[in-house]
């Protein structure tokens, strides 16, 4: 089909019949030969391409959308090429230290990108036969994670974020610090960062890539950047560019691949824009009904694949609207990611940091990932004991502020001590880079408070081995 | 079916998974075509004067107006013969493993791949024998297809008469292994596999009751909430509240000889963990790994949303195939609601008037079709068998995981789907959250079909009353526990806060159960009964101590509950005498304390 695609693209002719502009669309009569998600240039009245792809086509009339806006086109006087081919990126190892916009153009000043290849936007979604179990434990140096919600290589994780809470220097820090121990060591297998800043403000993504540079990882990272005040529509391609290089990386370079998406609740909020100009029956707030297929065409494309070096691990930033997690961005966003790290507003306002809410997060393939051979044999039950003593505590503590103190046993109130002293040891670790061993280390620390039959979570035989009374 | 040719027509619109076509005639609503020059496989679903509509199985860009589209004159089918077993398929069947194999690691669209491997030979044992009679459904003859499942072919439907000829030996699929002549003389061979429209329900003789109980080794559901062989279940839960881990423990551990697992819009790396493990692991009886006895369908959640319906049916079908045979079949279904959601898109795309949250009027119609697909049968052609005795009764149980918008139940495909369905393991944010897994809410669970007397005849005679014994003290402490939020525990009669205690047992020690160790993540129906024996033996003994007036801290400080806290733990094959043992210490330290006591005071 390619073939067949390339003579066409040698026949290009220039439509000028466009028939309506409506918001981030183009409607254009009388086409012939143009394909479904194919690639276009719109040539404004001054002679600048700009690109687009076909949404629809019915009859002779196509519908194009366009990634860099609609302002100042007209009907008369613009023109409309197919080019006979979906859009593709150009890729190449030599992007690693680049800066460049949301749709993969260079803005530092530097050369034009030369292609070592020109990869469909869209990717193709892993076979899942081939697909490689995320096994290989990540040590992040953030207890809260690795301790009780570790993340595997190949993994999805996003950190579900409110306004002002600081989701992104959390996802920094683990950018940063962020390693994969073999028998102990470091390993030295060669990594990538991939950053896709979506809507971010300015201050925001220097704040990203002053982190890259002081942690000296900034010429193994690929920046693409749309700020806030770029077009809207442009988001729509932004993680695809990035997913589209972070796989490139993976399965052709063997790179180990990070890739960091923030904010997707910016990518969404286009999405819906787009759908709007669309008119399409809304869902659930007005965001479209695909919403959940779109998100997962990206979250999906992290992995591993047998029988290839290189992996792709994503960890995805959002703003919960209003701290809620059941609002259409977050939920759908949990349906499909093995897990979420959740920040807590009240952990943030007592000054804790990172203020990660243990309860609601969660990572699928933490226990893949973990235990002899992994981390250590005691991490699981360990996690475990925690989680059932600090939900506890938690719930204690809403009795007591009703109740008081005066009916609490004195179990209650070894518990109640617990979840005070777990929320300020473990889990307001402010910078410190922790490894596996001092997590481990300091929840037995705060478990040996309780006597040995308490815990119930943990087999006898590691009470014995690890308990410090 | 017989295929009619020169169906064609032209694409004249496109939109997404949904194709235009003009001049399709002769095509029939549901019949398959293949769409473009890249022949996409897709399904006619709605015909208006010349013009058609298309629903696209695979991805659509590239397409254009004006490109052909060709009927196949038959609907979706399934290919159902020797093969199926341990493989991995996408919606439409085609074989993942060998799709790897000729395009590399990413799927490419329009690829065609047989669905069952044609040139392997399968050893075939004749059961039938020259001048036999034979109707549809009567046992051919028997292929040894993996080391746990015998493959019996059956005489595909509208084919009966006397067998002229008789094949047996190594054969391929395209190798007939019986010729038959039929009452108008005609000679029809008959080969190993046949094709069904996955949209149709395979027959059977007559449905029969549900009686028995699917053994899945989670105590929660075995001695709270059973679902029976032949029954359906739902699991409606918010994300992280462990759908997934349960339906992959039922894949391990139910006590059915065929499980089909459909991935429907899911994550890839948990199809890959499945893929991983099944050939790992081993069946709790034989000994024999269980990729042997697992059909695999992904459509992970990338893969082309439209396809998720074919999924879902293809497992159905696949799974209906192996009931005929006589075999105990489990469909799970991770997640049904990605299924609704595909429907719903496809409706918008056709601008159909949206029903309750956007989706179609027909979606509780079509869930209900599905789930009615489930059911204990009488199988076509049984007793009729020769010179094969054997009794062939099979059923297809179905669980299907549900995810609800929000963690809220009130999403119409739950809804829905909990009307059909008899049974209902609610999963709650707020267990999951304190790592109270399987995070099945017992209060707003439920279970409609009544095995008690199954469970009283072939576990223990006392074995129903104690699960309502121990369903109900969780009830009184959901309604204790409102009384100590509002004034504390100072409030309640050292009875009462005596069930406190139980309900705590029976929730950490009976209910919890870990999908990861080793010990305690299967149980069998004896050691859940101990179990419980133990806990209630504990309560009854408690609350008479307490009526003669001991105190409640002598009975919660007995060291006893720490050996309770501890049953789990114990192996499943010295689990049932362990047990009793610690009952009678129970009542021997109750002796005790209850002596000692009215040594004291009387």
């Amino acid at each position: 089909m390619s073939e067949r695609l390339m003579n066409t693209k040698l026949a290009t002719k220039e439509y000028r019949t466009l028939s309506q502009i409506k918001g981030p669309l183009v409607f254009v009569e009388r086409v012939a030969d143009v394909a479904y998600d194919e690639m276009v240039q719109i040539i404004d009245p001054d002679g600048h391409p700009r690109v687009g792809r076909v949404l629809e086509i019915s009859g002779d009339m196509a519908v194009i959308q366009m990634f860099l806006g609609t302002e100042g086109l007209d009907i008369s006087r613009t023109g409309v090429r197919f080019s006979g081919d979906v859009v593709r990126l150009k890729v190449s190892l030599s992007m690693l230290g680049r800066i460049l916009n949301g749709m993969g153009e260079p803005i530092d000043g530097g050369p034009a990108i030369v292609p070592e290849k020109m990869e469909d936007i869209n990717g193709s979604p892993i076979n899942p036969a081939v697909r490689n179990e995320p096994r290989e434990f990540i040590q992040t140096g953030i207890s809260t994670i690795d301790g009780l919600n570790s993340l595997a290589r190949g993994q999805k994780l996003p950190i579900f974020s409110g306004s002002g809470l600081p989701g992104n220097e959390l996802a920094a820090q683990i950018a940063s610090q962020a390693r994969v121990l073999t028998e102990g060591k470091d390993s030295d297998e060669p990594f990538a960062v991939v950053f896709a800043a979506i809507g971010i403000t300015h201050r925001e993504s220097s704040f990203f890539i002053e982190h890259f540079r002081s942690s000296g990882a900034l010429d193994r990272t690929i920046v693409f950047l749309n700020h806030a005040d770029d077009p809207t529509i442009e988001r729509i391609m932004t993680p695809r560019a990035a997913l589209t290089t972070a796989e490139y990386l993976a399965f052709t370079h063997d790179l180990h691949v990070l890739v960091i998406l923030t904010d997707m609740t910016n990518y969404c909020e286009a999405l819906r824009e787009l759908s709007v100009a669309r008119e399409e029956l809304p869902g659930r707030r007005g965001y479209p009904g695909y919403m959940y297929s779109d998100l997962a065409s990206l979250y999906e494309r992290a992995g591993r694949i047998k029988g290839k070096q290189g992996s792709v691990t994503q960890l995805i930033l959002l703003s919960m609207p209003d701290d809620d997690i059941t609002h259409p961005i977050p939920d759908l966003t949990g349906y499909i990611t093995e897990g979420q790290i959740v920040l807590g507003r009240i952990l943030n306002q007592k000054g804790v940091f990172p203020p990660v809410d243990v309860l609601p997060s969660l990572s699928r393939l933490m226990k893949e990932a973990i235990g002899e051979g992994h981390t250590r044999e005691d991490h699981q039950s360990l996690a475990d004991q925690i989680y059932s003593f600090y939900a506890e505590g938690r719930e204690l503590e809403k009795l007591v502020a009703i109740i008081g103190e005066t009916s609490l046993t004195e179990q209650d109130q070894r518990i109640l001590n617990f979840s005070k002293s777990f929320e300020q040891k473990f889990v307001n670790q402010g910078n410190e880079n922790r490894s596996i061993e001092q997590t481990l280390d300091l929840a037995w620390e705060l478990l040996s408070e309780f006597p040995k039959e308490s815990l119930k979570r943990i087999p006898e035989v590691l009470i014995e081995k690890y308990y410090k009374g | 079916m017989e295929a009619i040719d020169n169906v064609t027509g032209t694409i004249n619109r496109i939109s997404g998974p949904v194709v235009g076509v003009s001049g399709l005639d002769g095509a029939r609503l549901h019949d398959m075509v293949l769409v473009g020059e890249a022949k996409l496989v897709g399904e006619v679903i709605r015909m208006s004067g010349q013009q058609a509509t298309i629903q696209v199985y695979e991805e659509t860009s590239g397409l254009k107006i004006g490109e052909p589209i060709t009927g196949t004159g038959h609907p979706l089918v399934a290919h159902l013969g020797p093969g199926l077993m341990g493989q991995i398929f996408d919606g439409l069947q085609r074989p993942l493993n060998k799709l790897a194999e000729i395009e590399g690691d990413f799927l490419r669209k329009g690829v065609t791949e047989d669905s069952l491997p044609k040139d392997k030979k399968w050893k075939f044992t004749a059961l039938v024998k020259e001048g036999d009679f034979i109707k549809p459904g009567n046992l051919l003859g028997e292929i040894p297809e993996t080391q746990s499942i015998t493959h019996r072919v059956l005489v595909p439907l509208q084919i009966s008469g006397r067998v002229v000829e008789v094949h047996a030996g190594d054969l391929t699929l395209a190798q007939p292994v019986a010729m038959i002549e039929d009452a108008t003389g005609k000679i029809i061979p008959i080969g190993m596999e046949h094709v069904w429209p996955v949209r149709s329900p395979r027959p059977y003789k007559r449905r029969l009751d549900l009686a028995e109980p699917l053994v899945t080794g989670k105590r929660v559901i075995d001695a709270f909430f059973p679902i029976p062989k032949g029954g359906s279940a739902i699991i409606p839960g918010g994300f992280g509240t462990g759908k997934t881990v349960i339906q992959q423990s039922l894949a391990r551990w139910a006590d059915v000889d065929v499980v089909v697992y459909v991935g429907c819009g899911e994550r890839g790396n948990e199809m890959a963990e499945v893929l991983m493990e099944l050939p790992e692991l081993e069946d709790r009886v034989k000994g024999i790994p269980l990729i042997n006895r697992t059909v695999l369908i992904a459509n992970t959640s990338n893969m082309p949303v439209a396809a998720r319906e074919a999924s879902i049916y293809l497992g159905i079908t696949i799974a209906e195939y192996y009931r005929d045979m006589g075999y105990d079949v489990l469909m799970l279904a991770d997640s049904t609601s990605r299924w609704g959601e595909a429907l719903r898109e496809v409706s918008g795309r056709l601008e159909e008037i949206p029903g309750e949250e956007g989706y179609p009027a027909y979606l509780s119609s079509r869930l209900a079709e599905f789930y009615e697909r489930a059911g204990h049968v009488d199988c076509l052609g049984n007793g009729e068998d020769k010179p094969y005795a054997g009794h062939r009764e099979g059923s297809v149980s179905l669980v299907g995981a549900v995810s609800p918008p929000g963690g809220d139940f009130s999403d119409p495909i739950t809804q829905s789907s909990m009307r059909i369905a008899g049974v209902f393991w609610a999963l709650d944010y707020e267990l999951s959250r304190k790592r109270h897994f399987p995070a099945i809410n017992w209060i707003k669970s439920f279970s409609l079909v009544d095995l008690s007397r199954w469970f009283g005849d072939m576990v223990e005679e006392d074995f129903p009353k104690l699960v309502q014994e121990a369903k109900s003290l969780l009830g009184r402490e959901n309604e204790l526990l409102q009384v100590v939020q509002l004034i504390g525990q100072d409030a309640l009669s050292d009875m009462e806060r005596e069930v406190l205690v139980i309900s705590k047992l029976l929730r950490e020690d009976f209910l919890q159960q870990s999908s990861i160790q080793d010990v305690d993540t299967y149980c069998s129906l004896e050691k859940s009964y101990w179990m419980l024996k133990v806990i209630l033996t504990y309560h009854q003994r408690a609350q008479s101590a307490l009526d003669k007036g001991i105190d409640l801290s002598e009975i919660t400080n007995l060291t006893v509950l720490q050996r309770i806290a501890r049953m789990k733990e114990i192996p499943l094959e010295k689990s049932v005498p362990e047990l009793k043992r610690l009952a009678g210490k129970i009542n021997d330290v109750f002796d005790s304390l209850v002596s000692n006591w009215e040594a004291e005071n009387v």
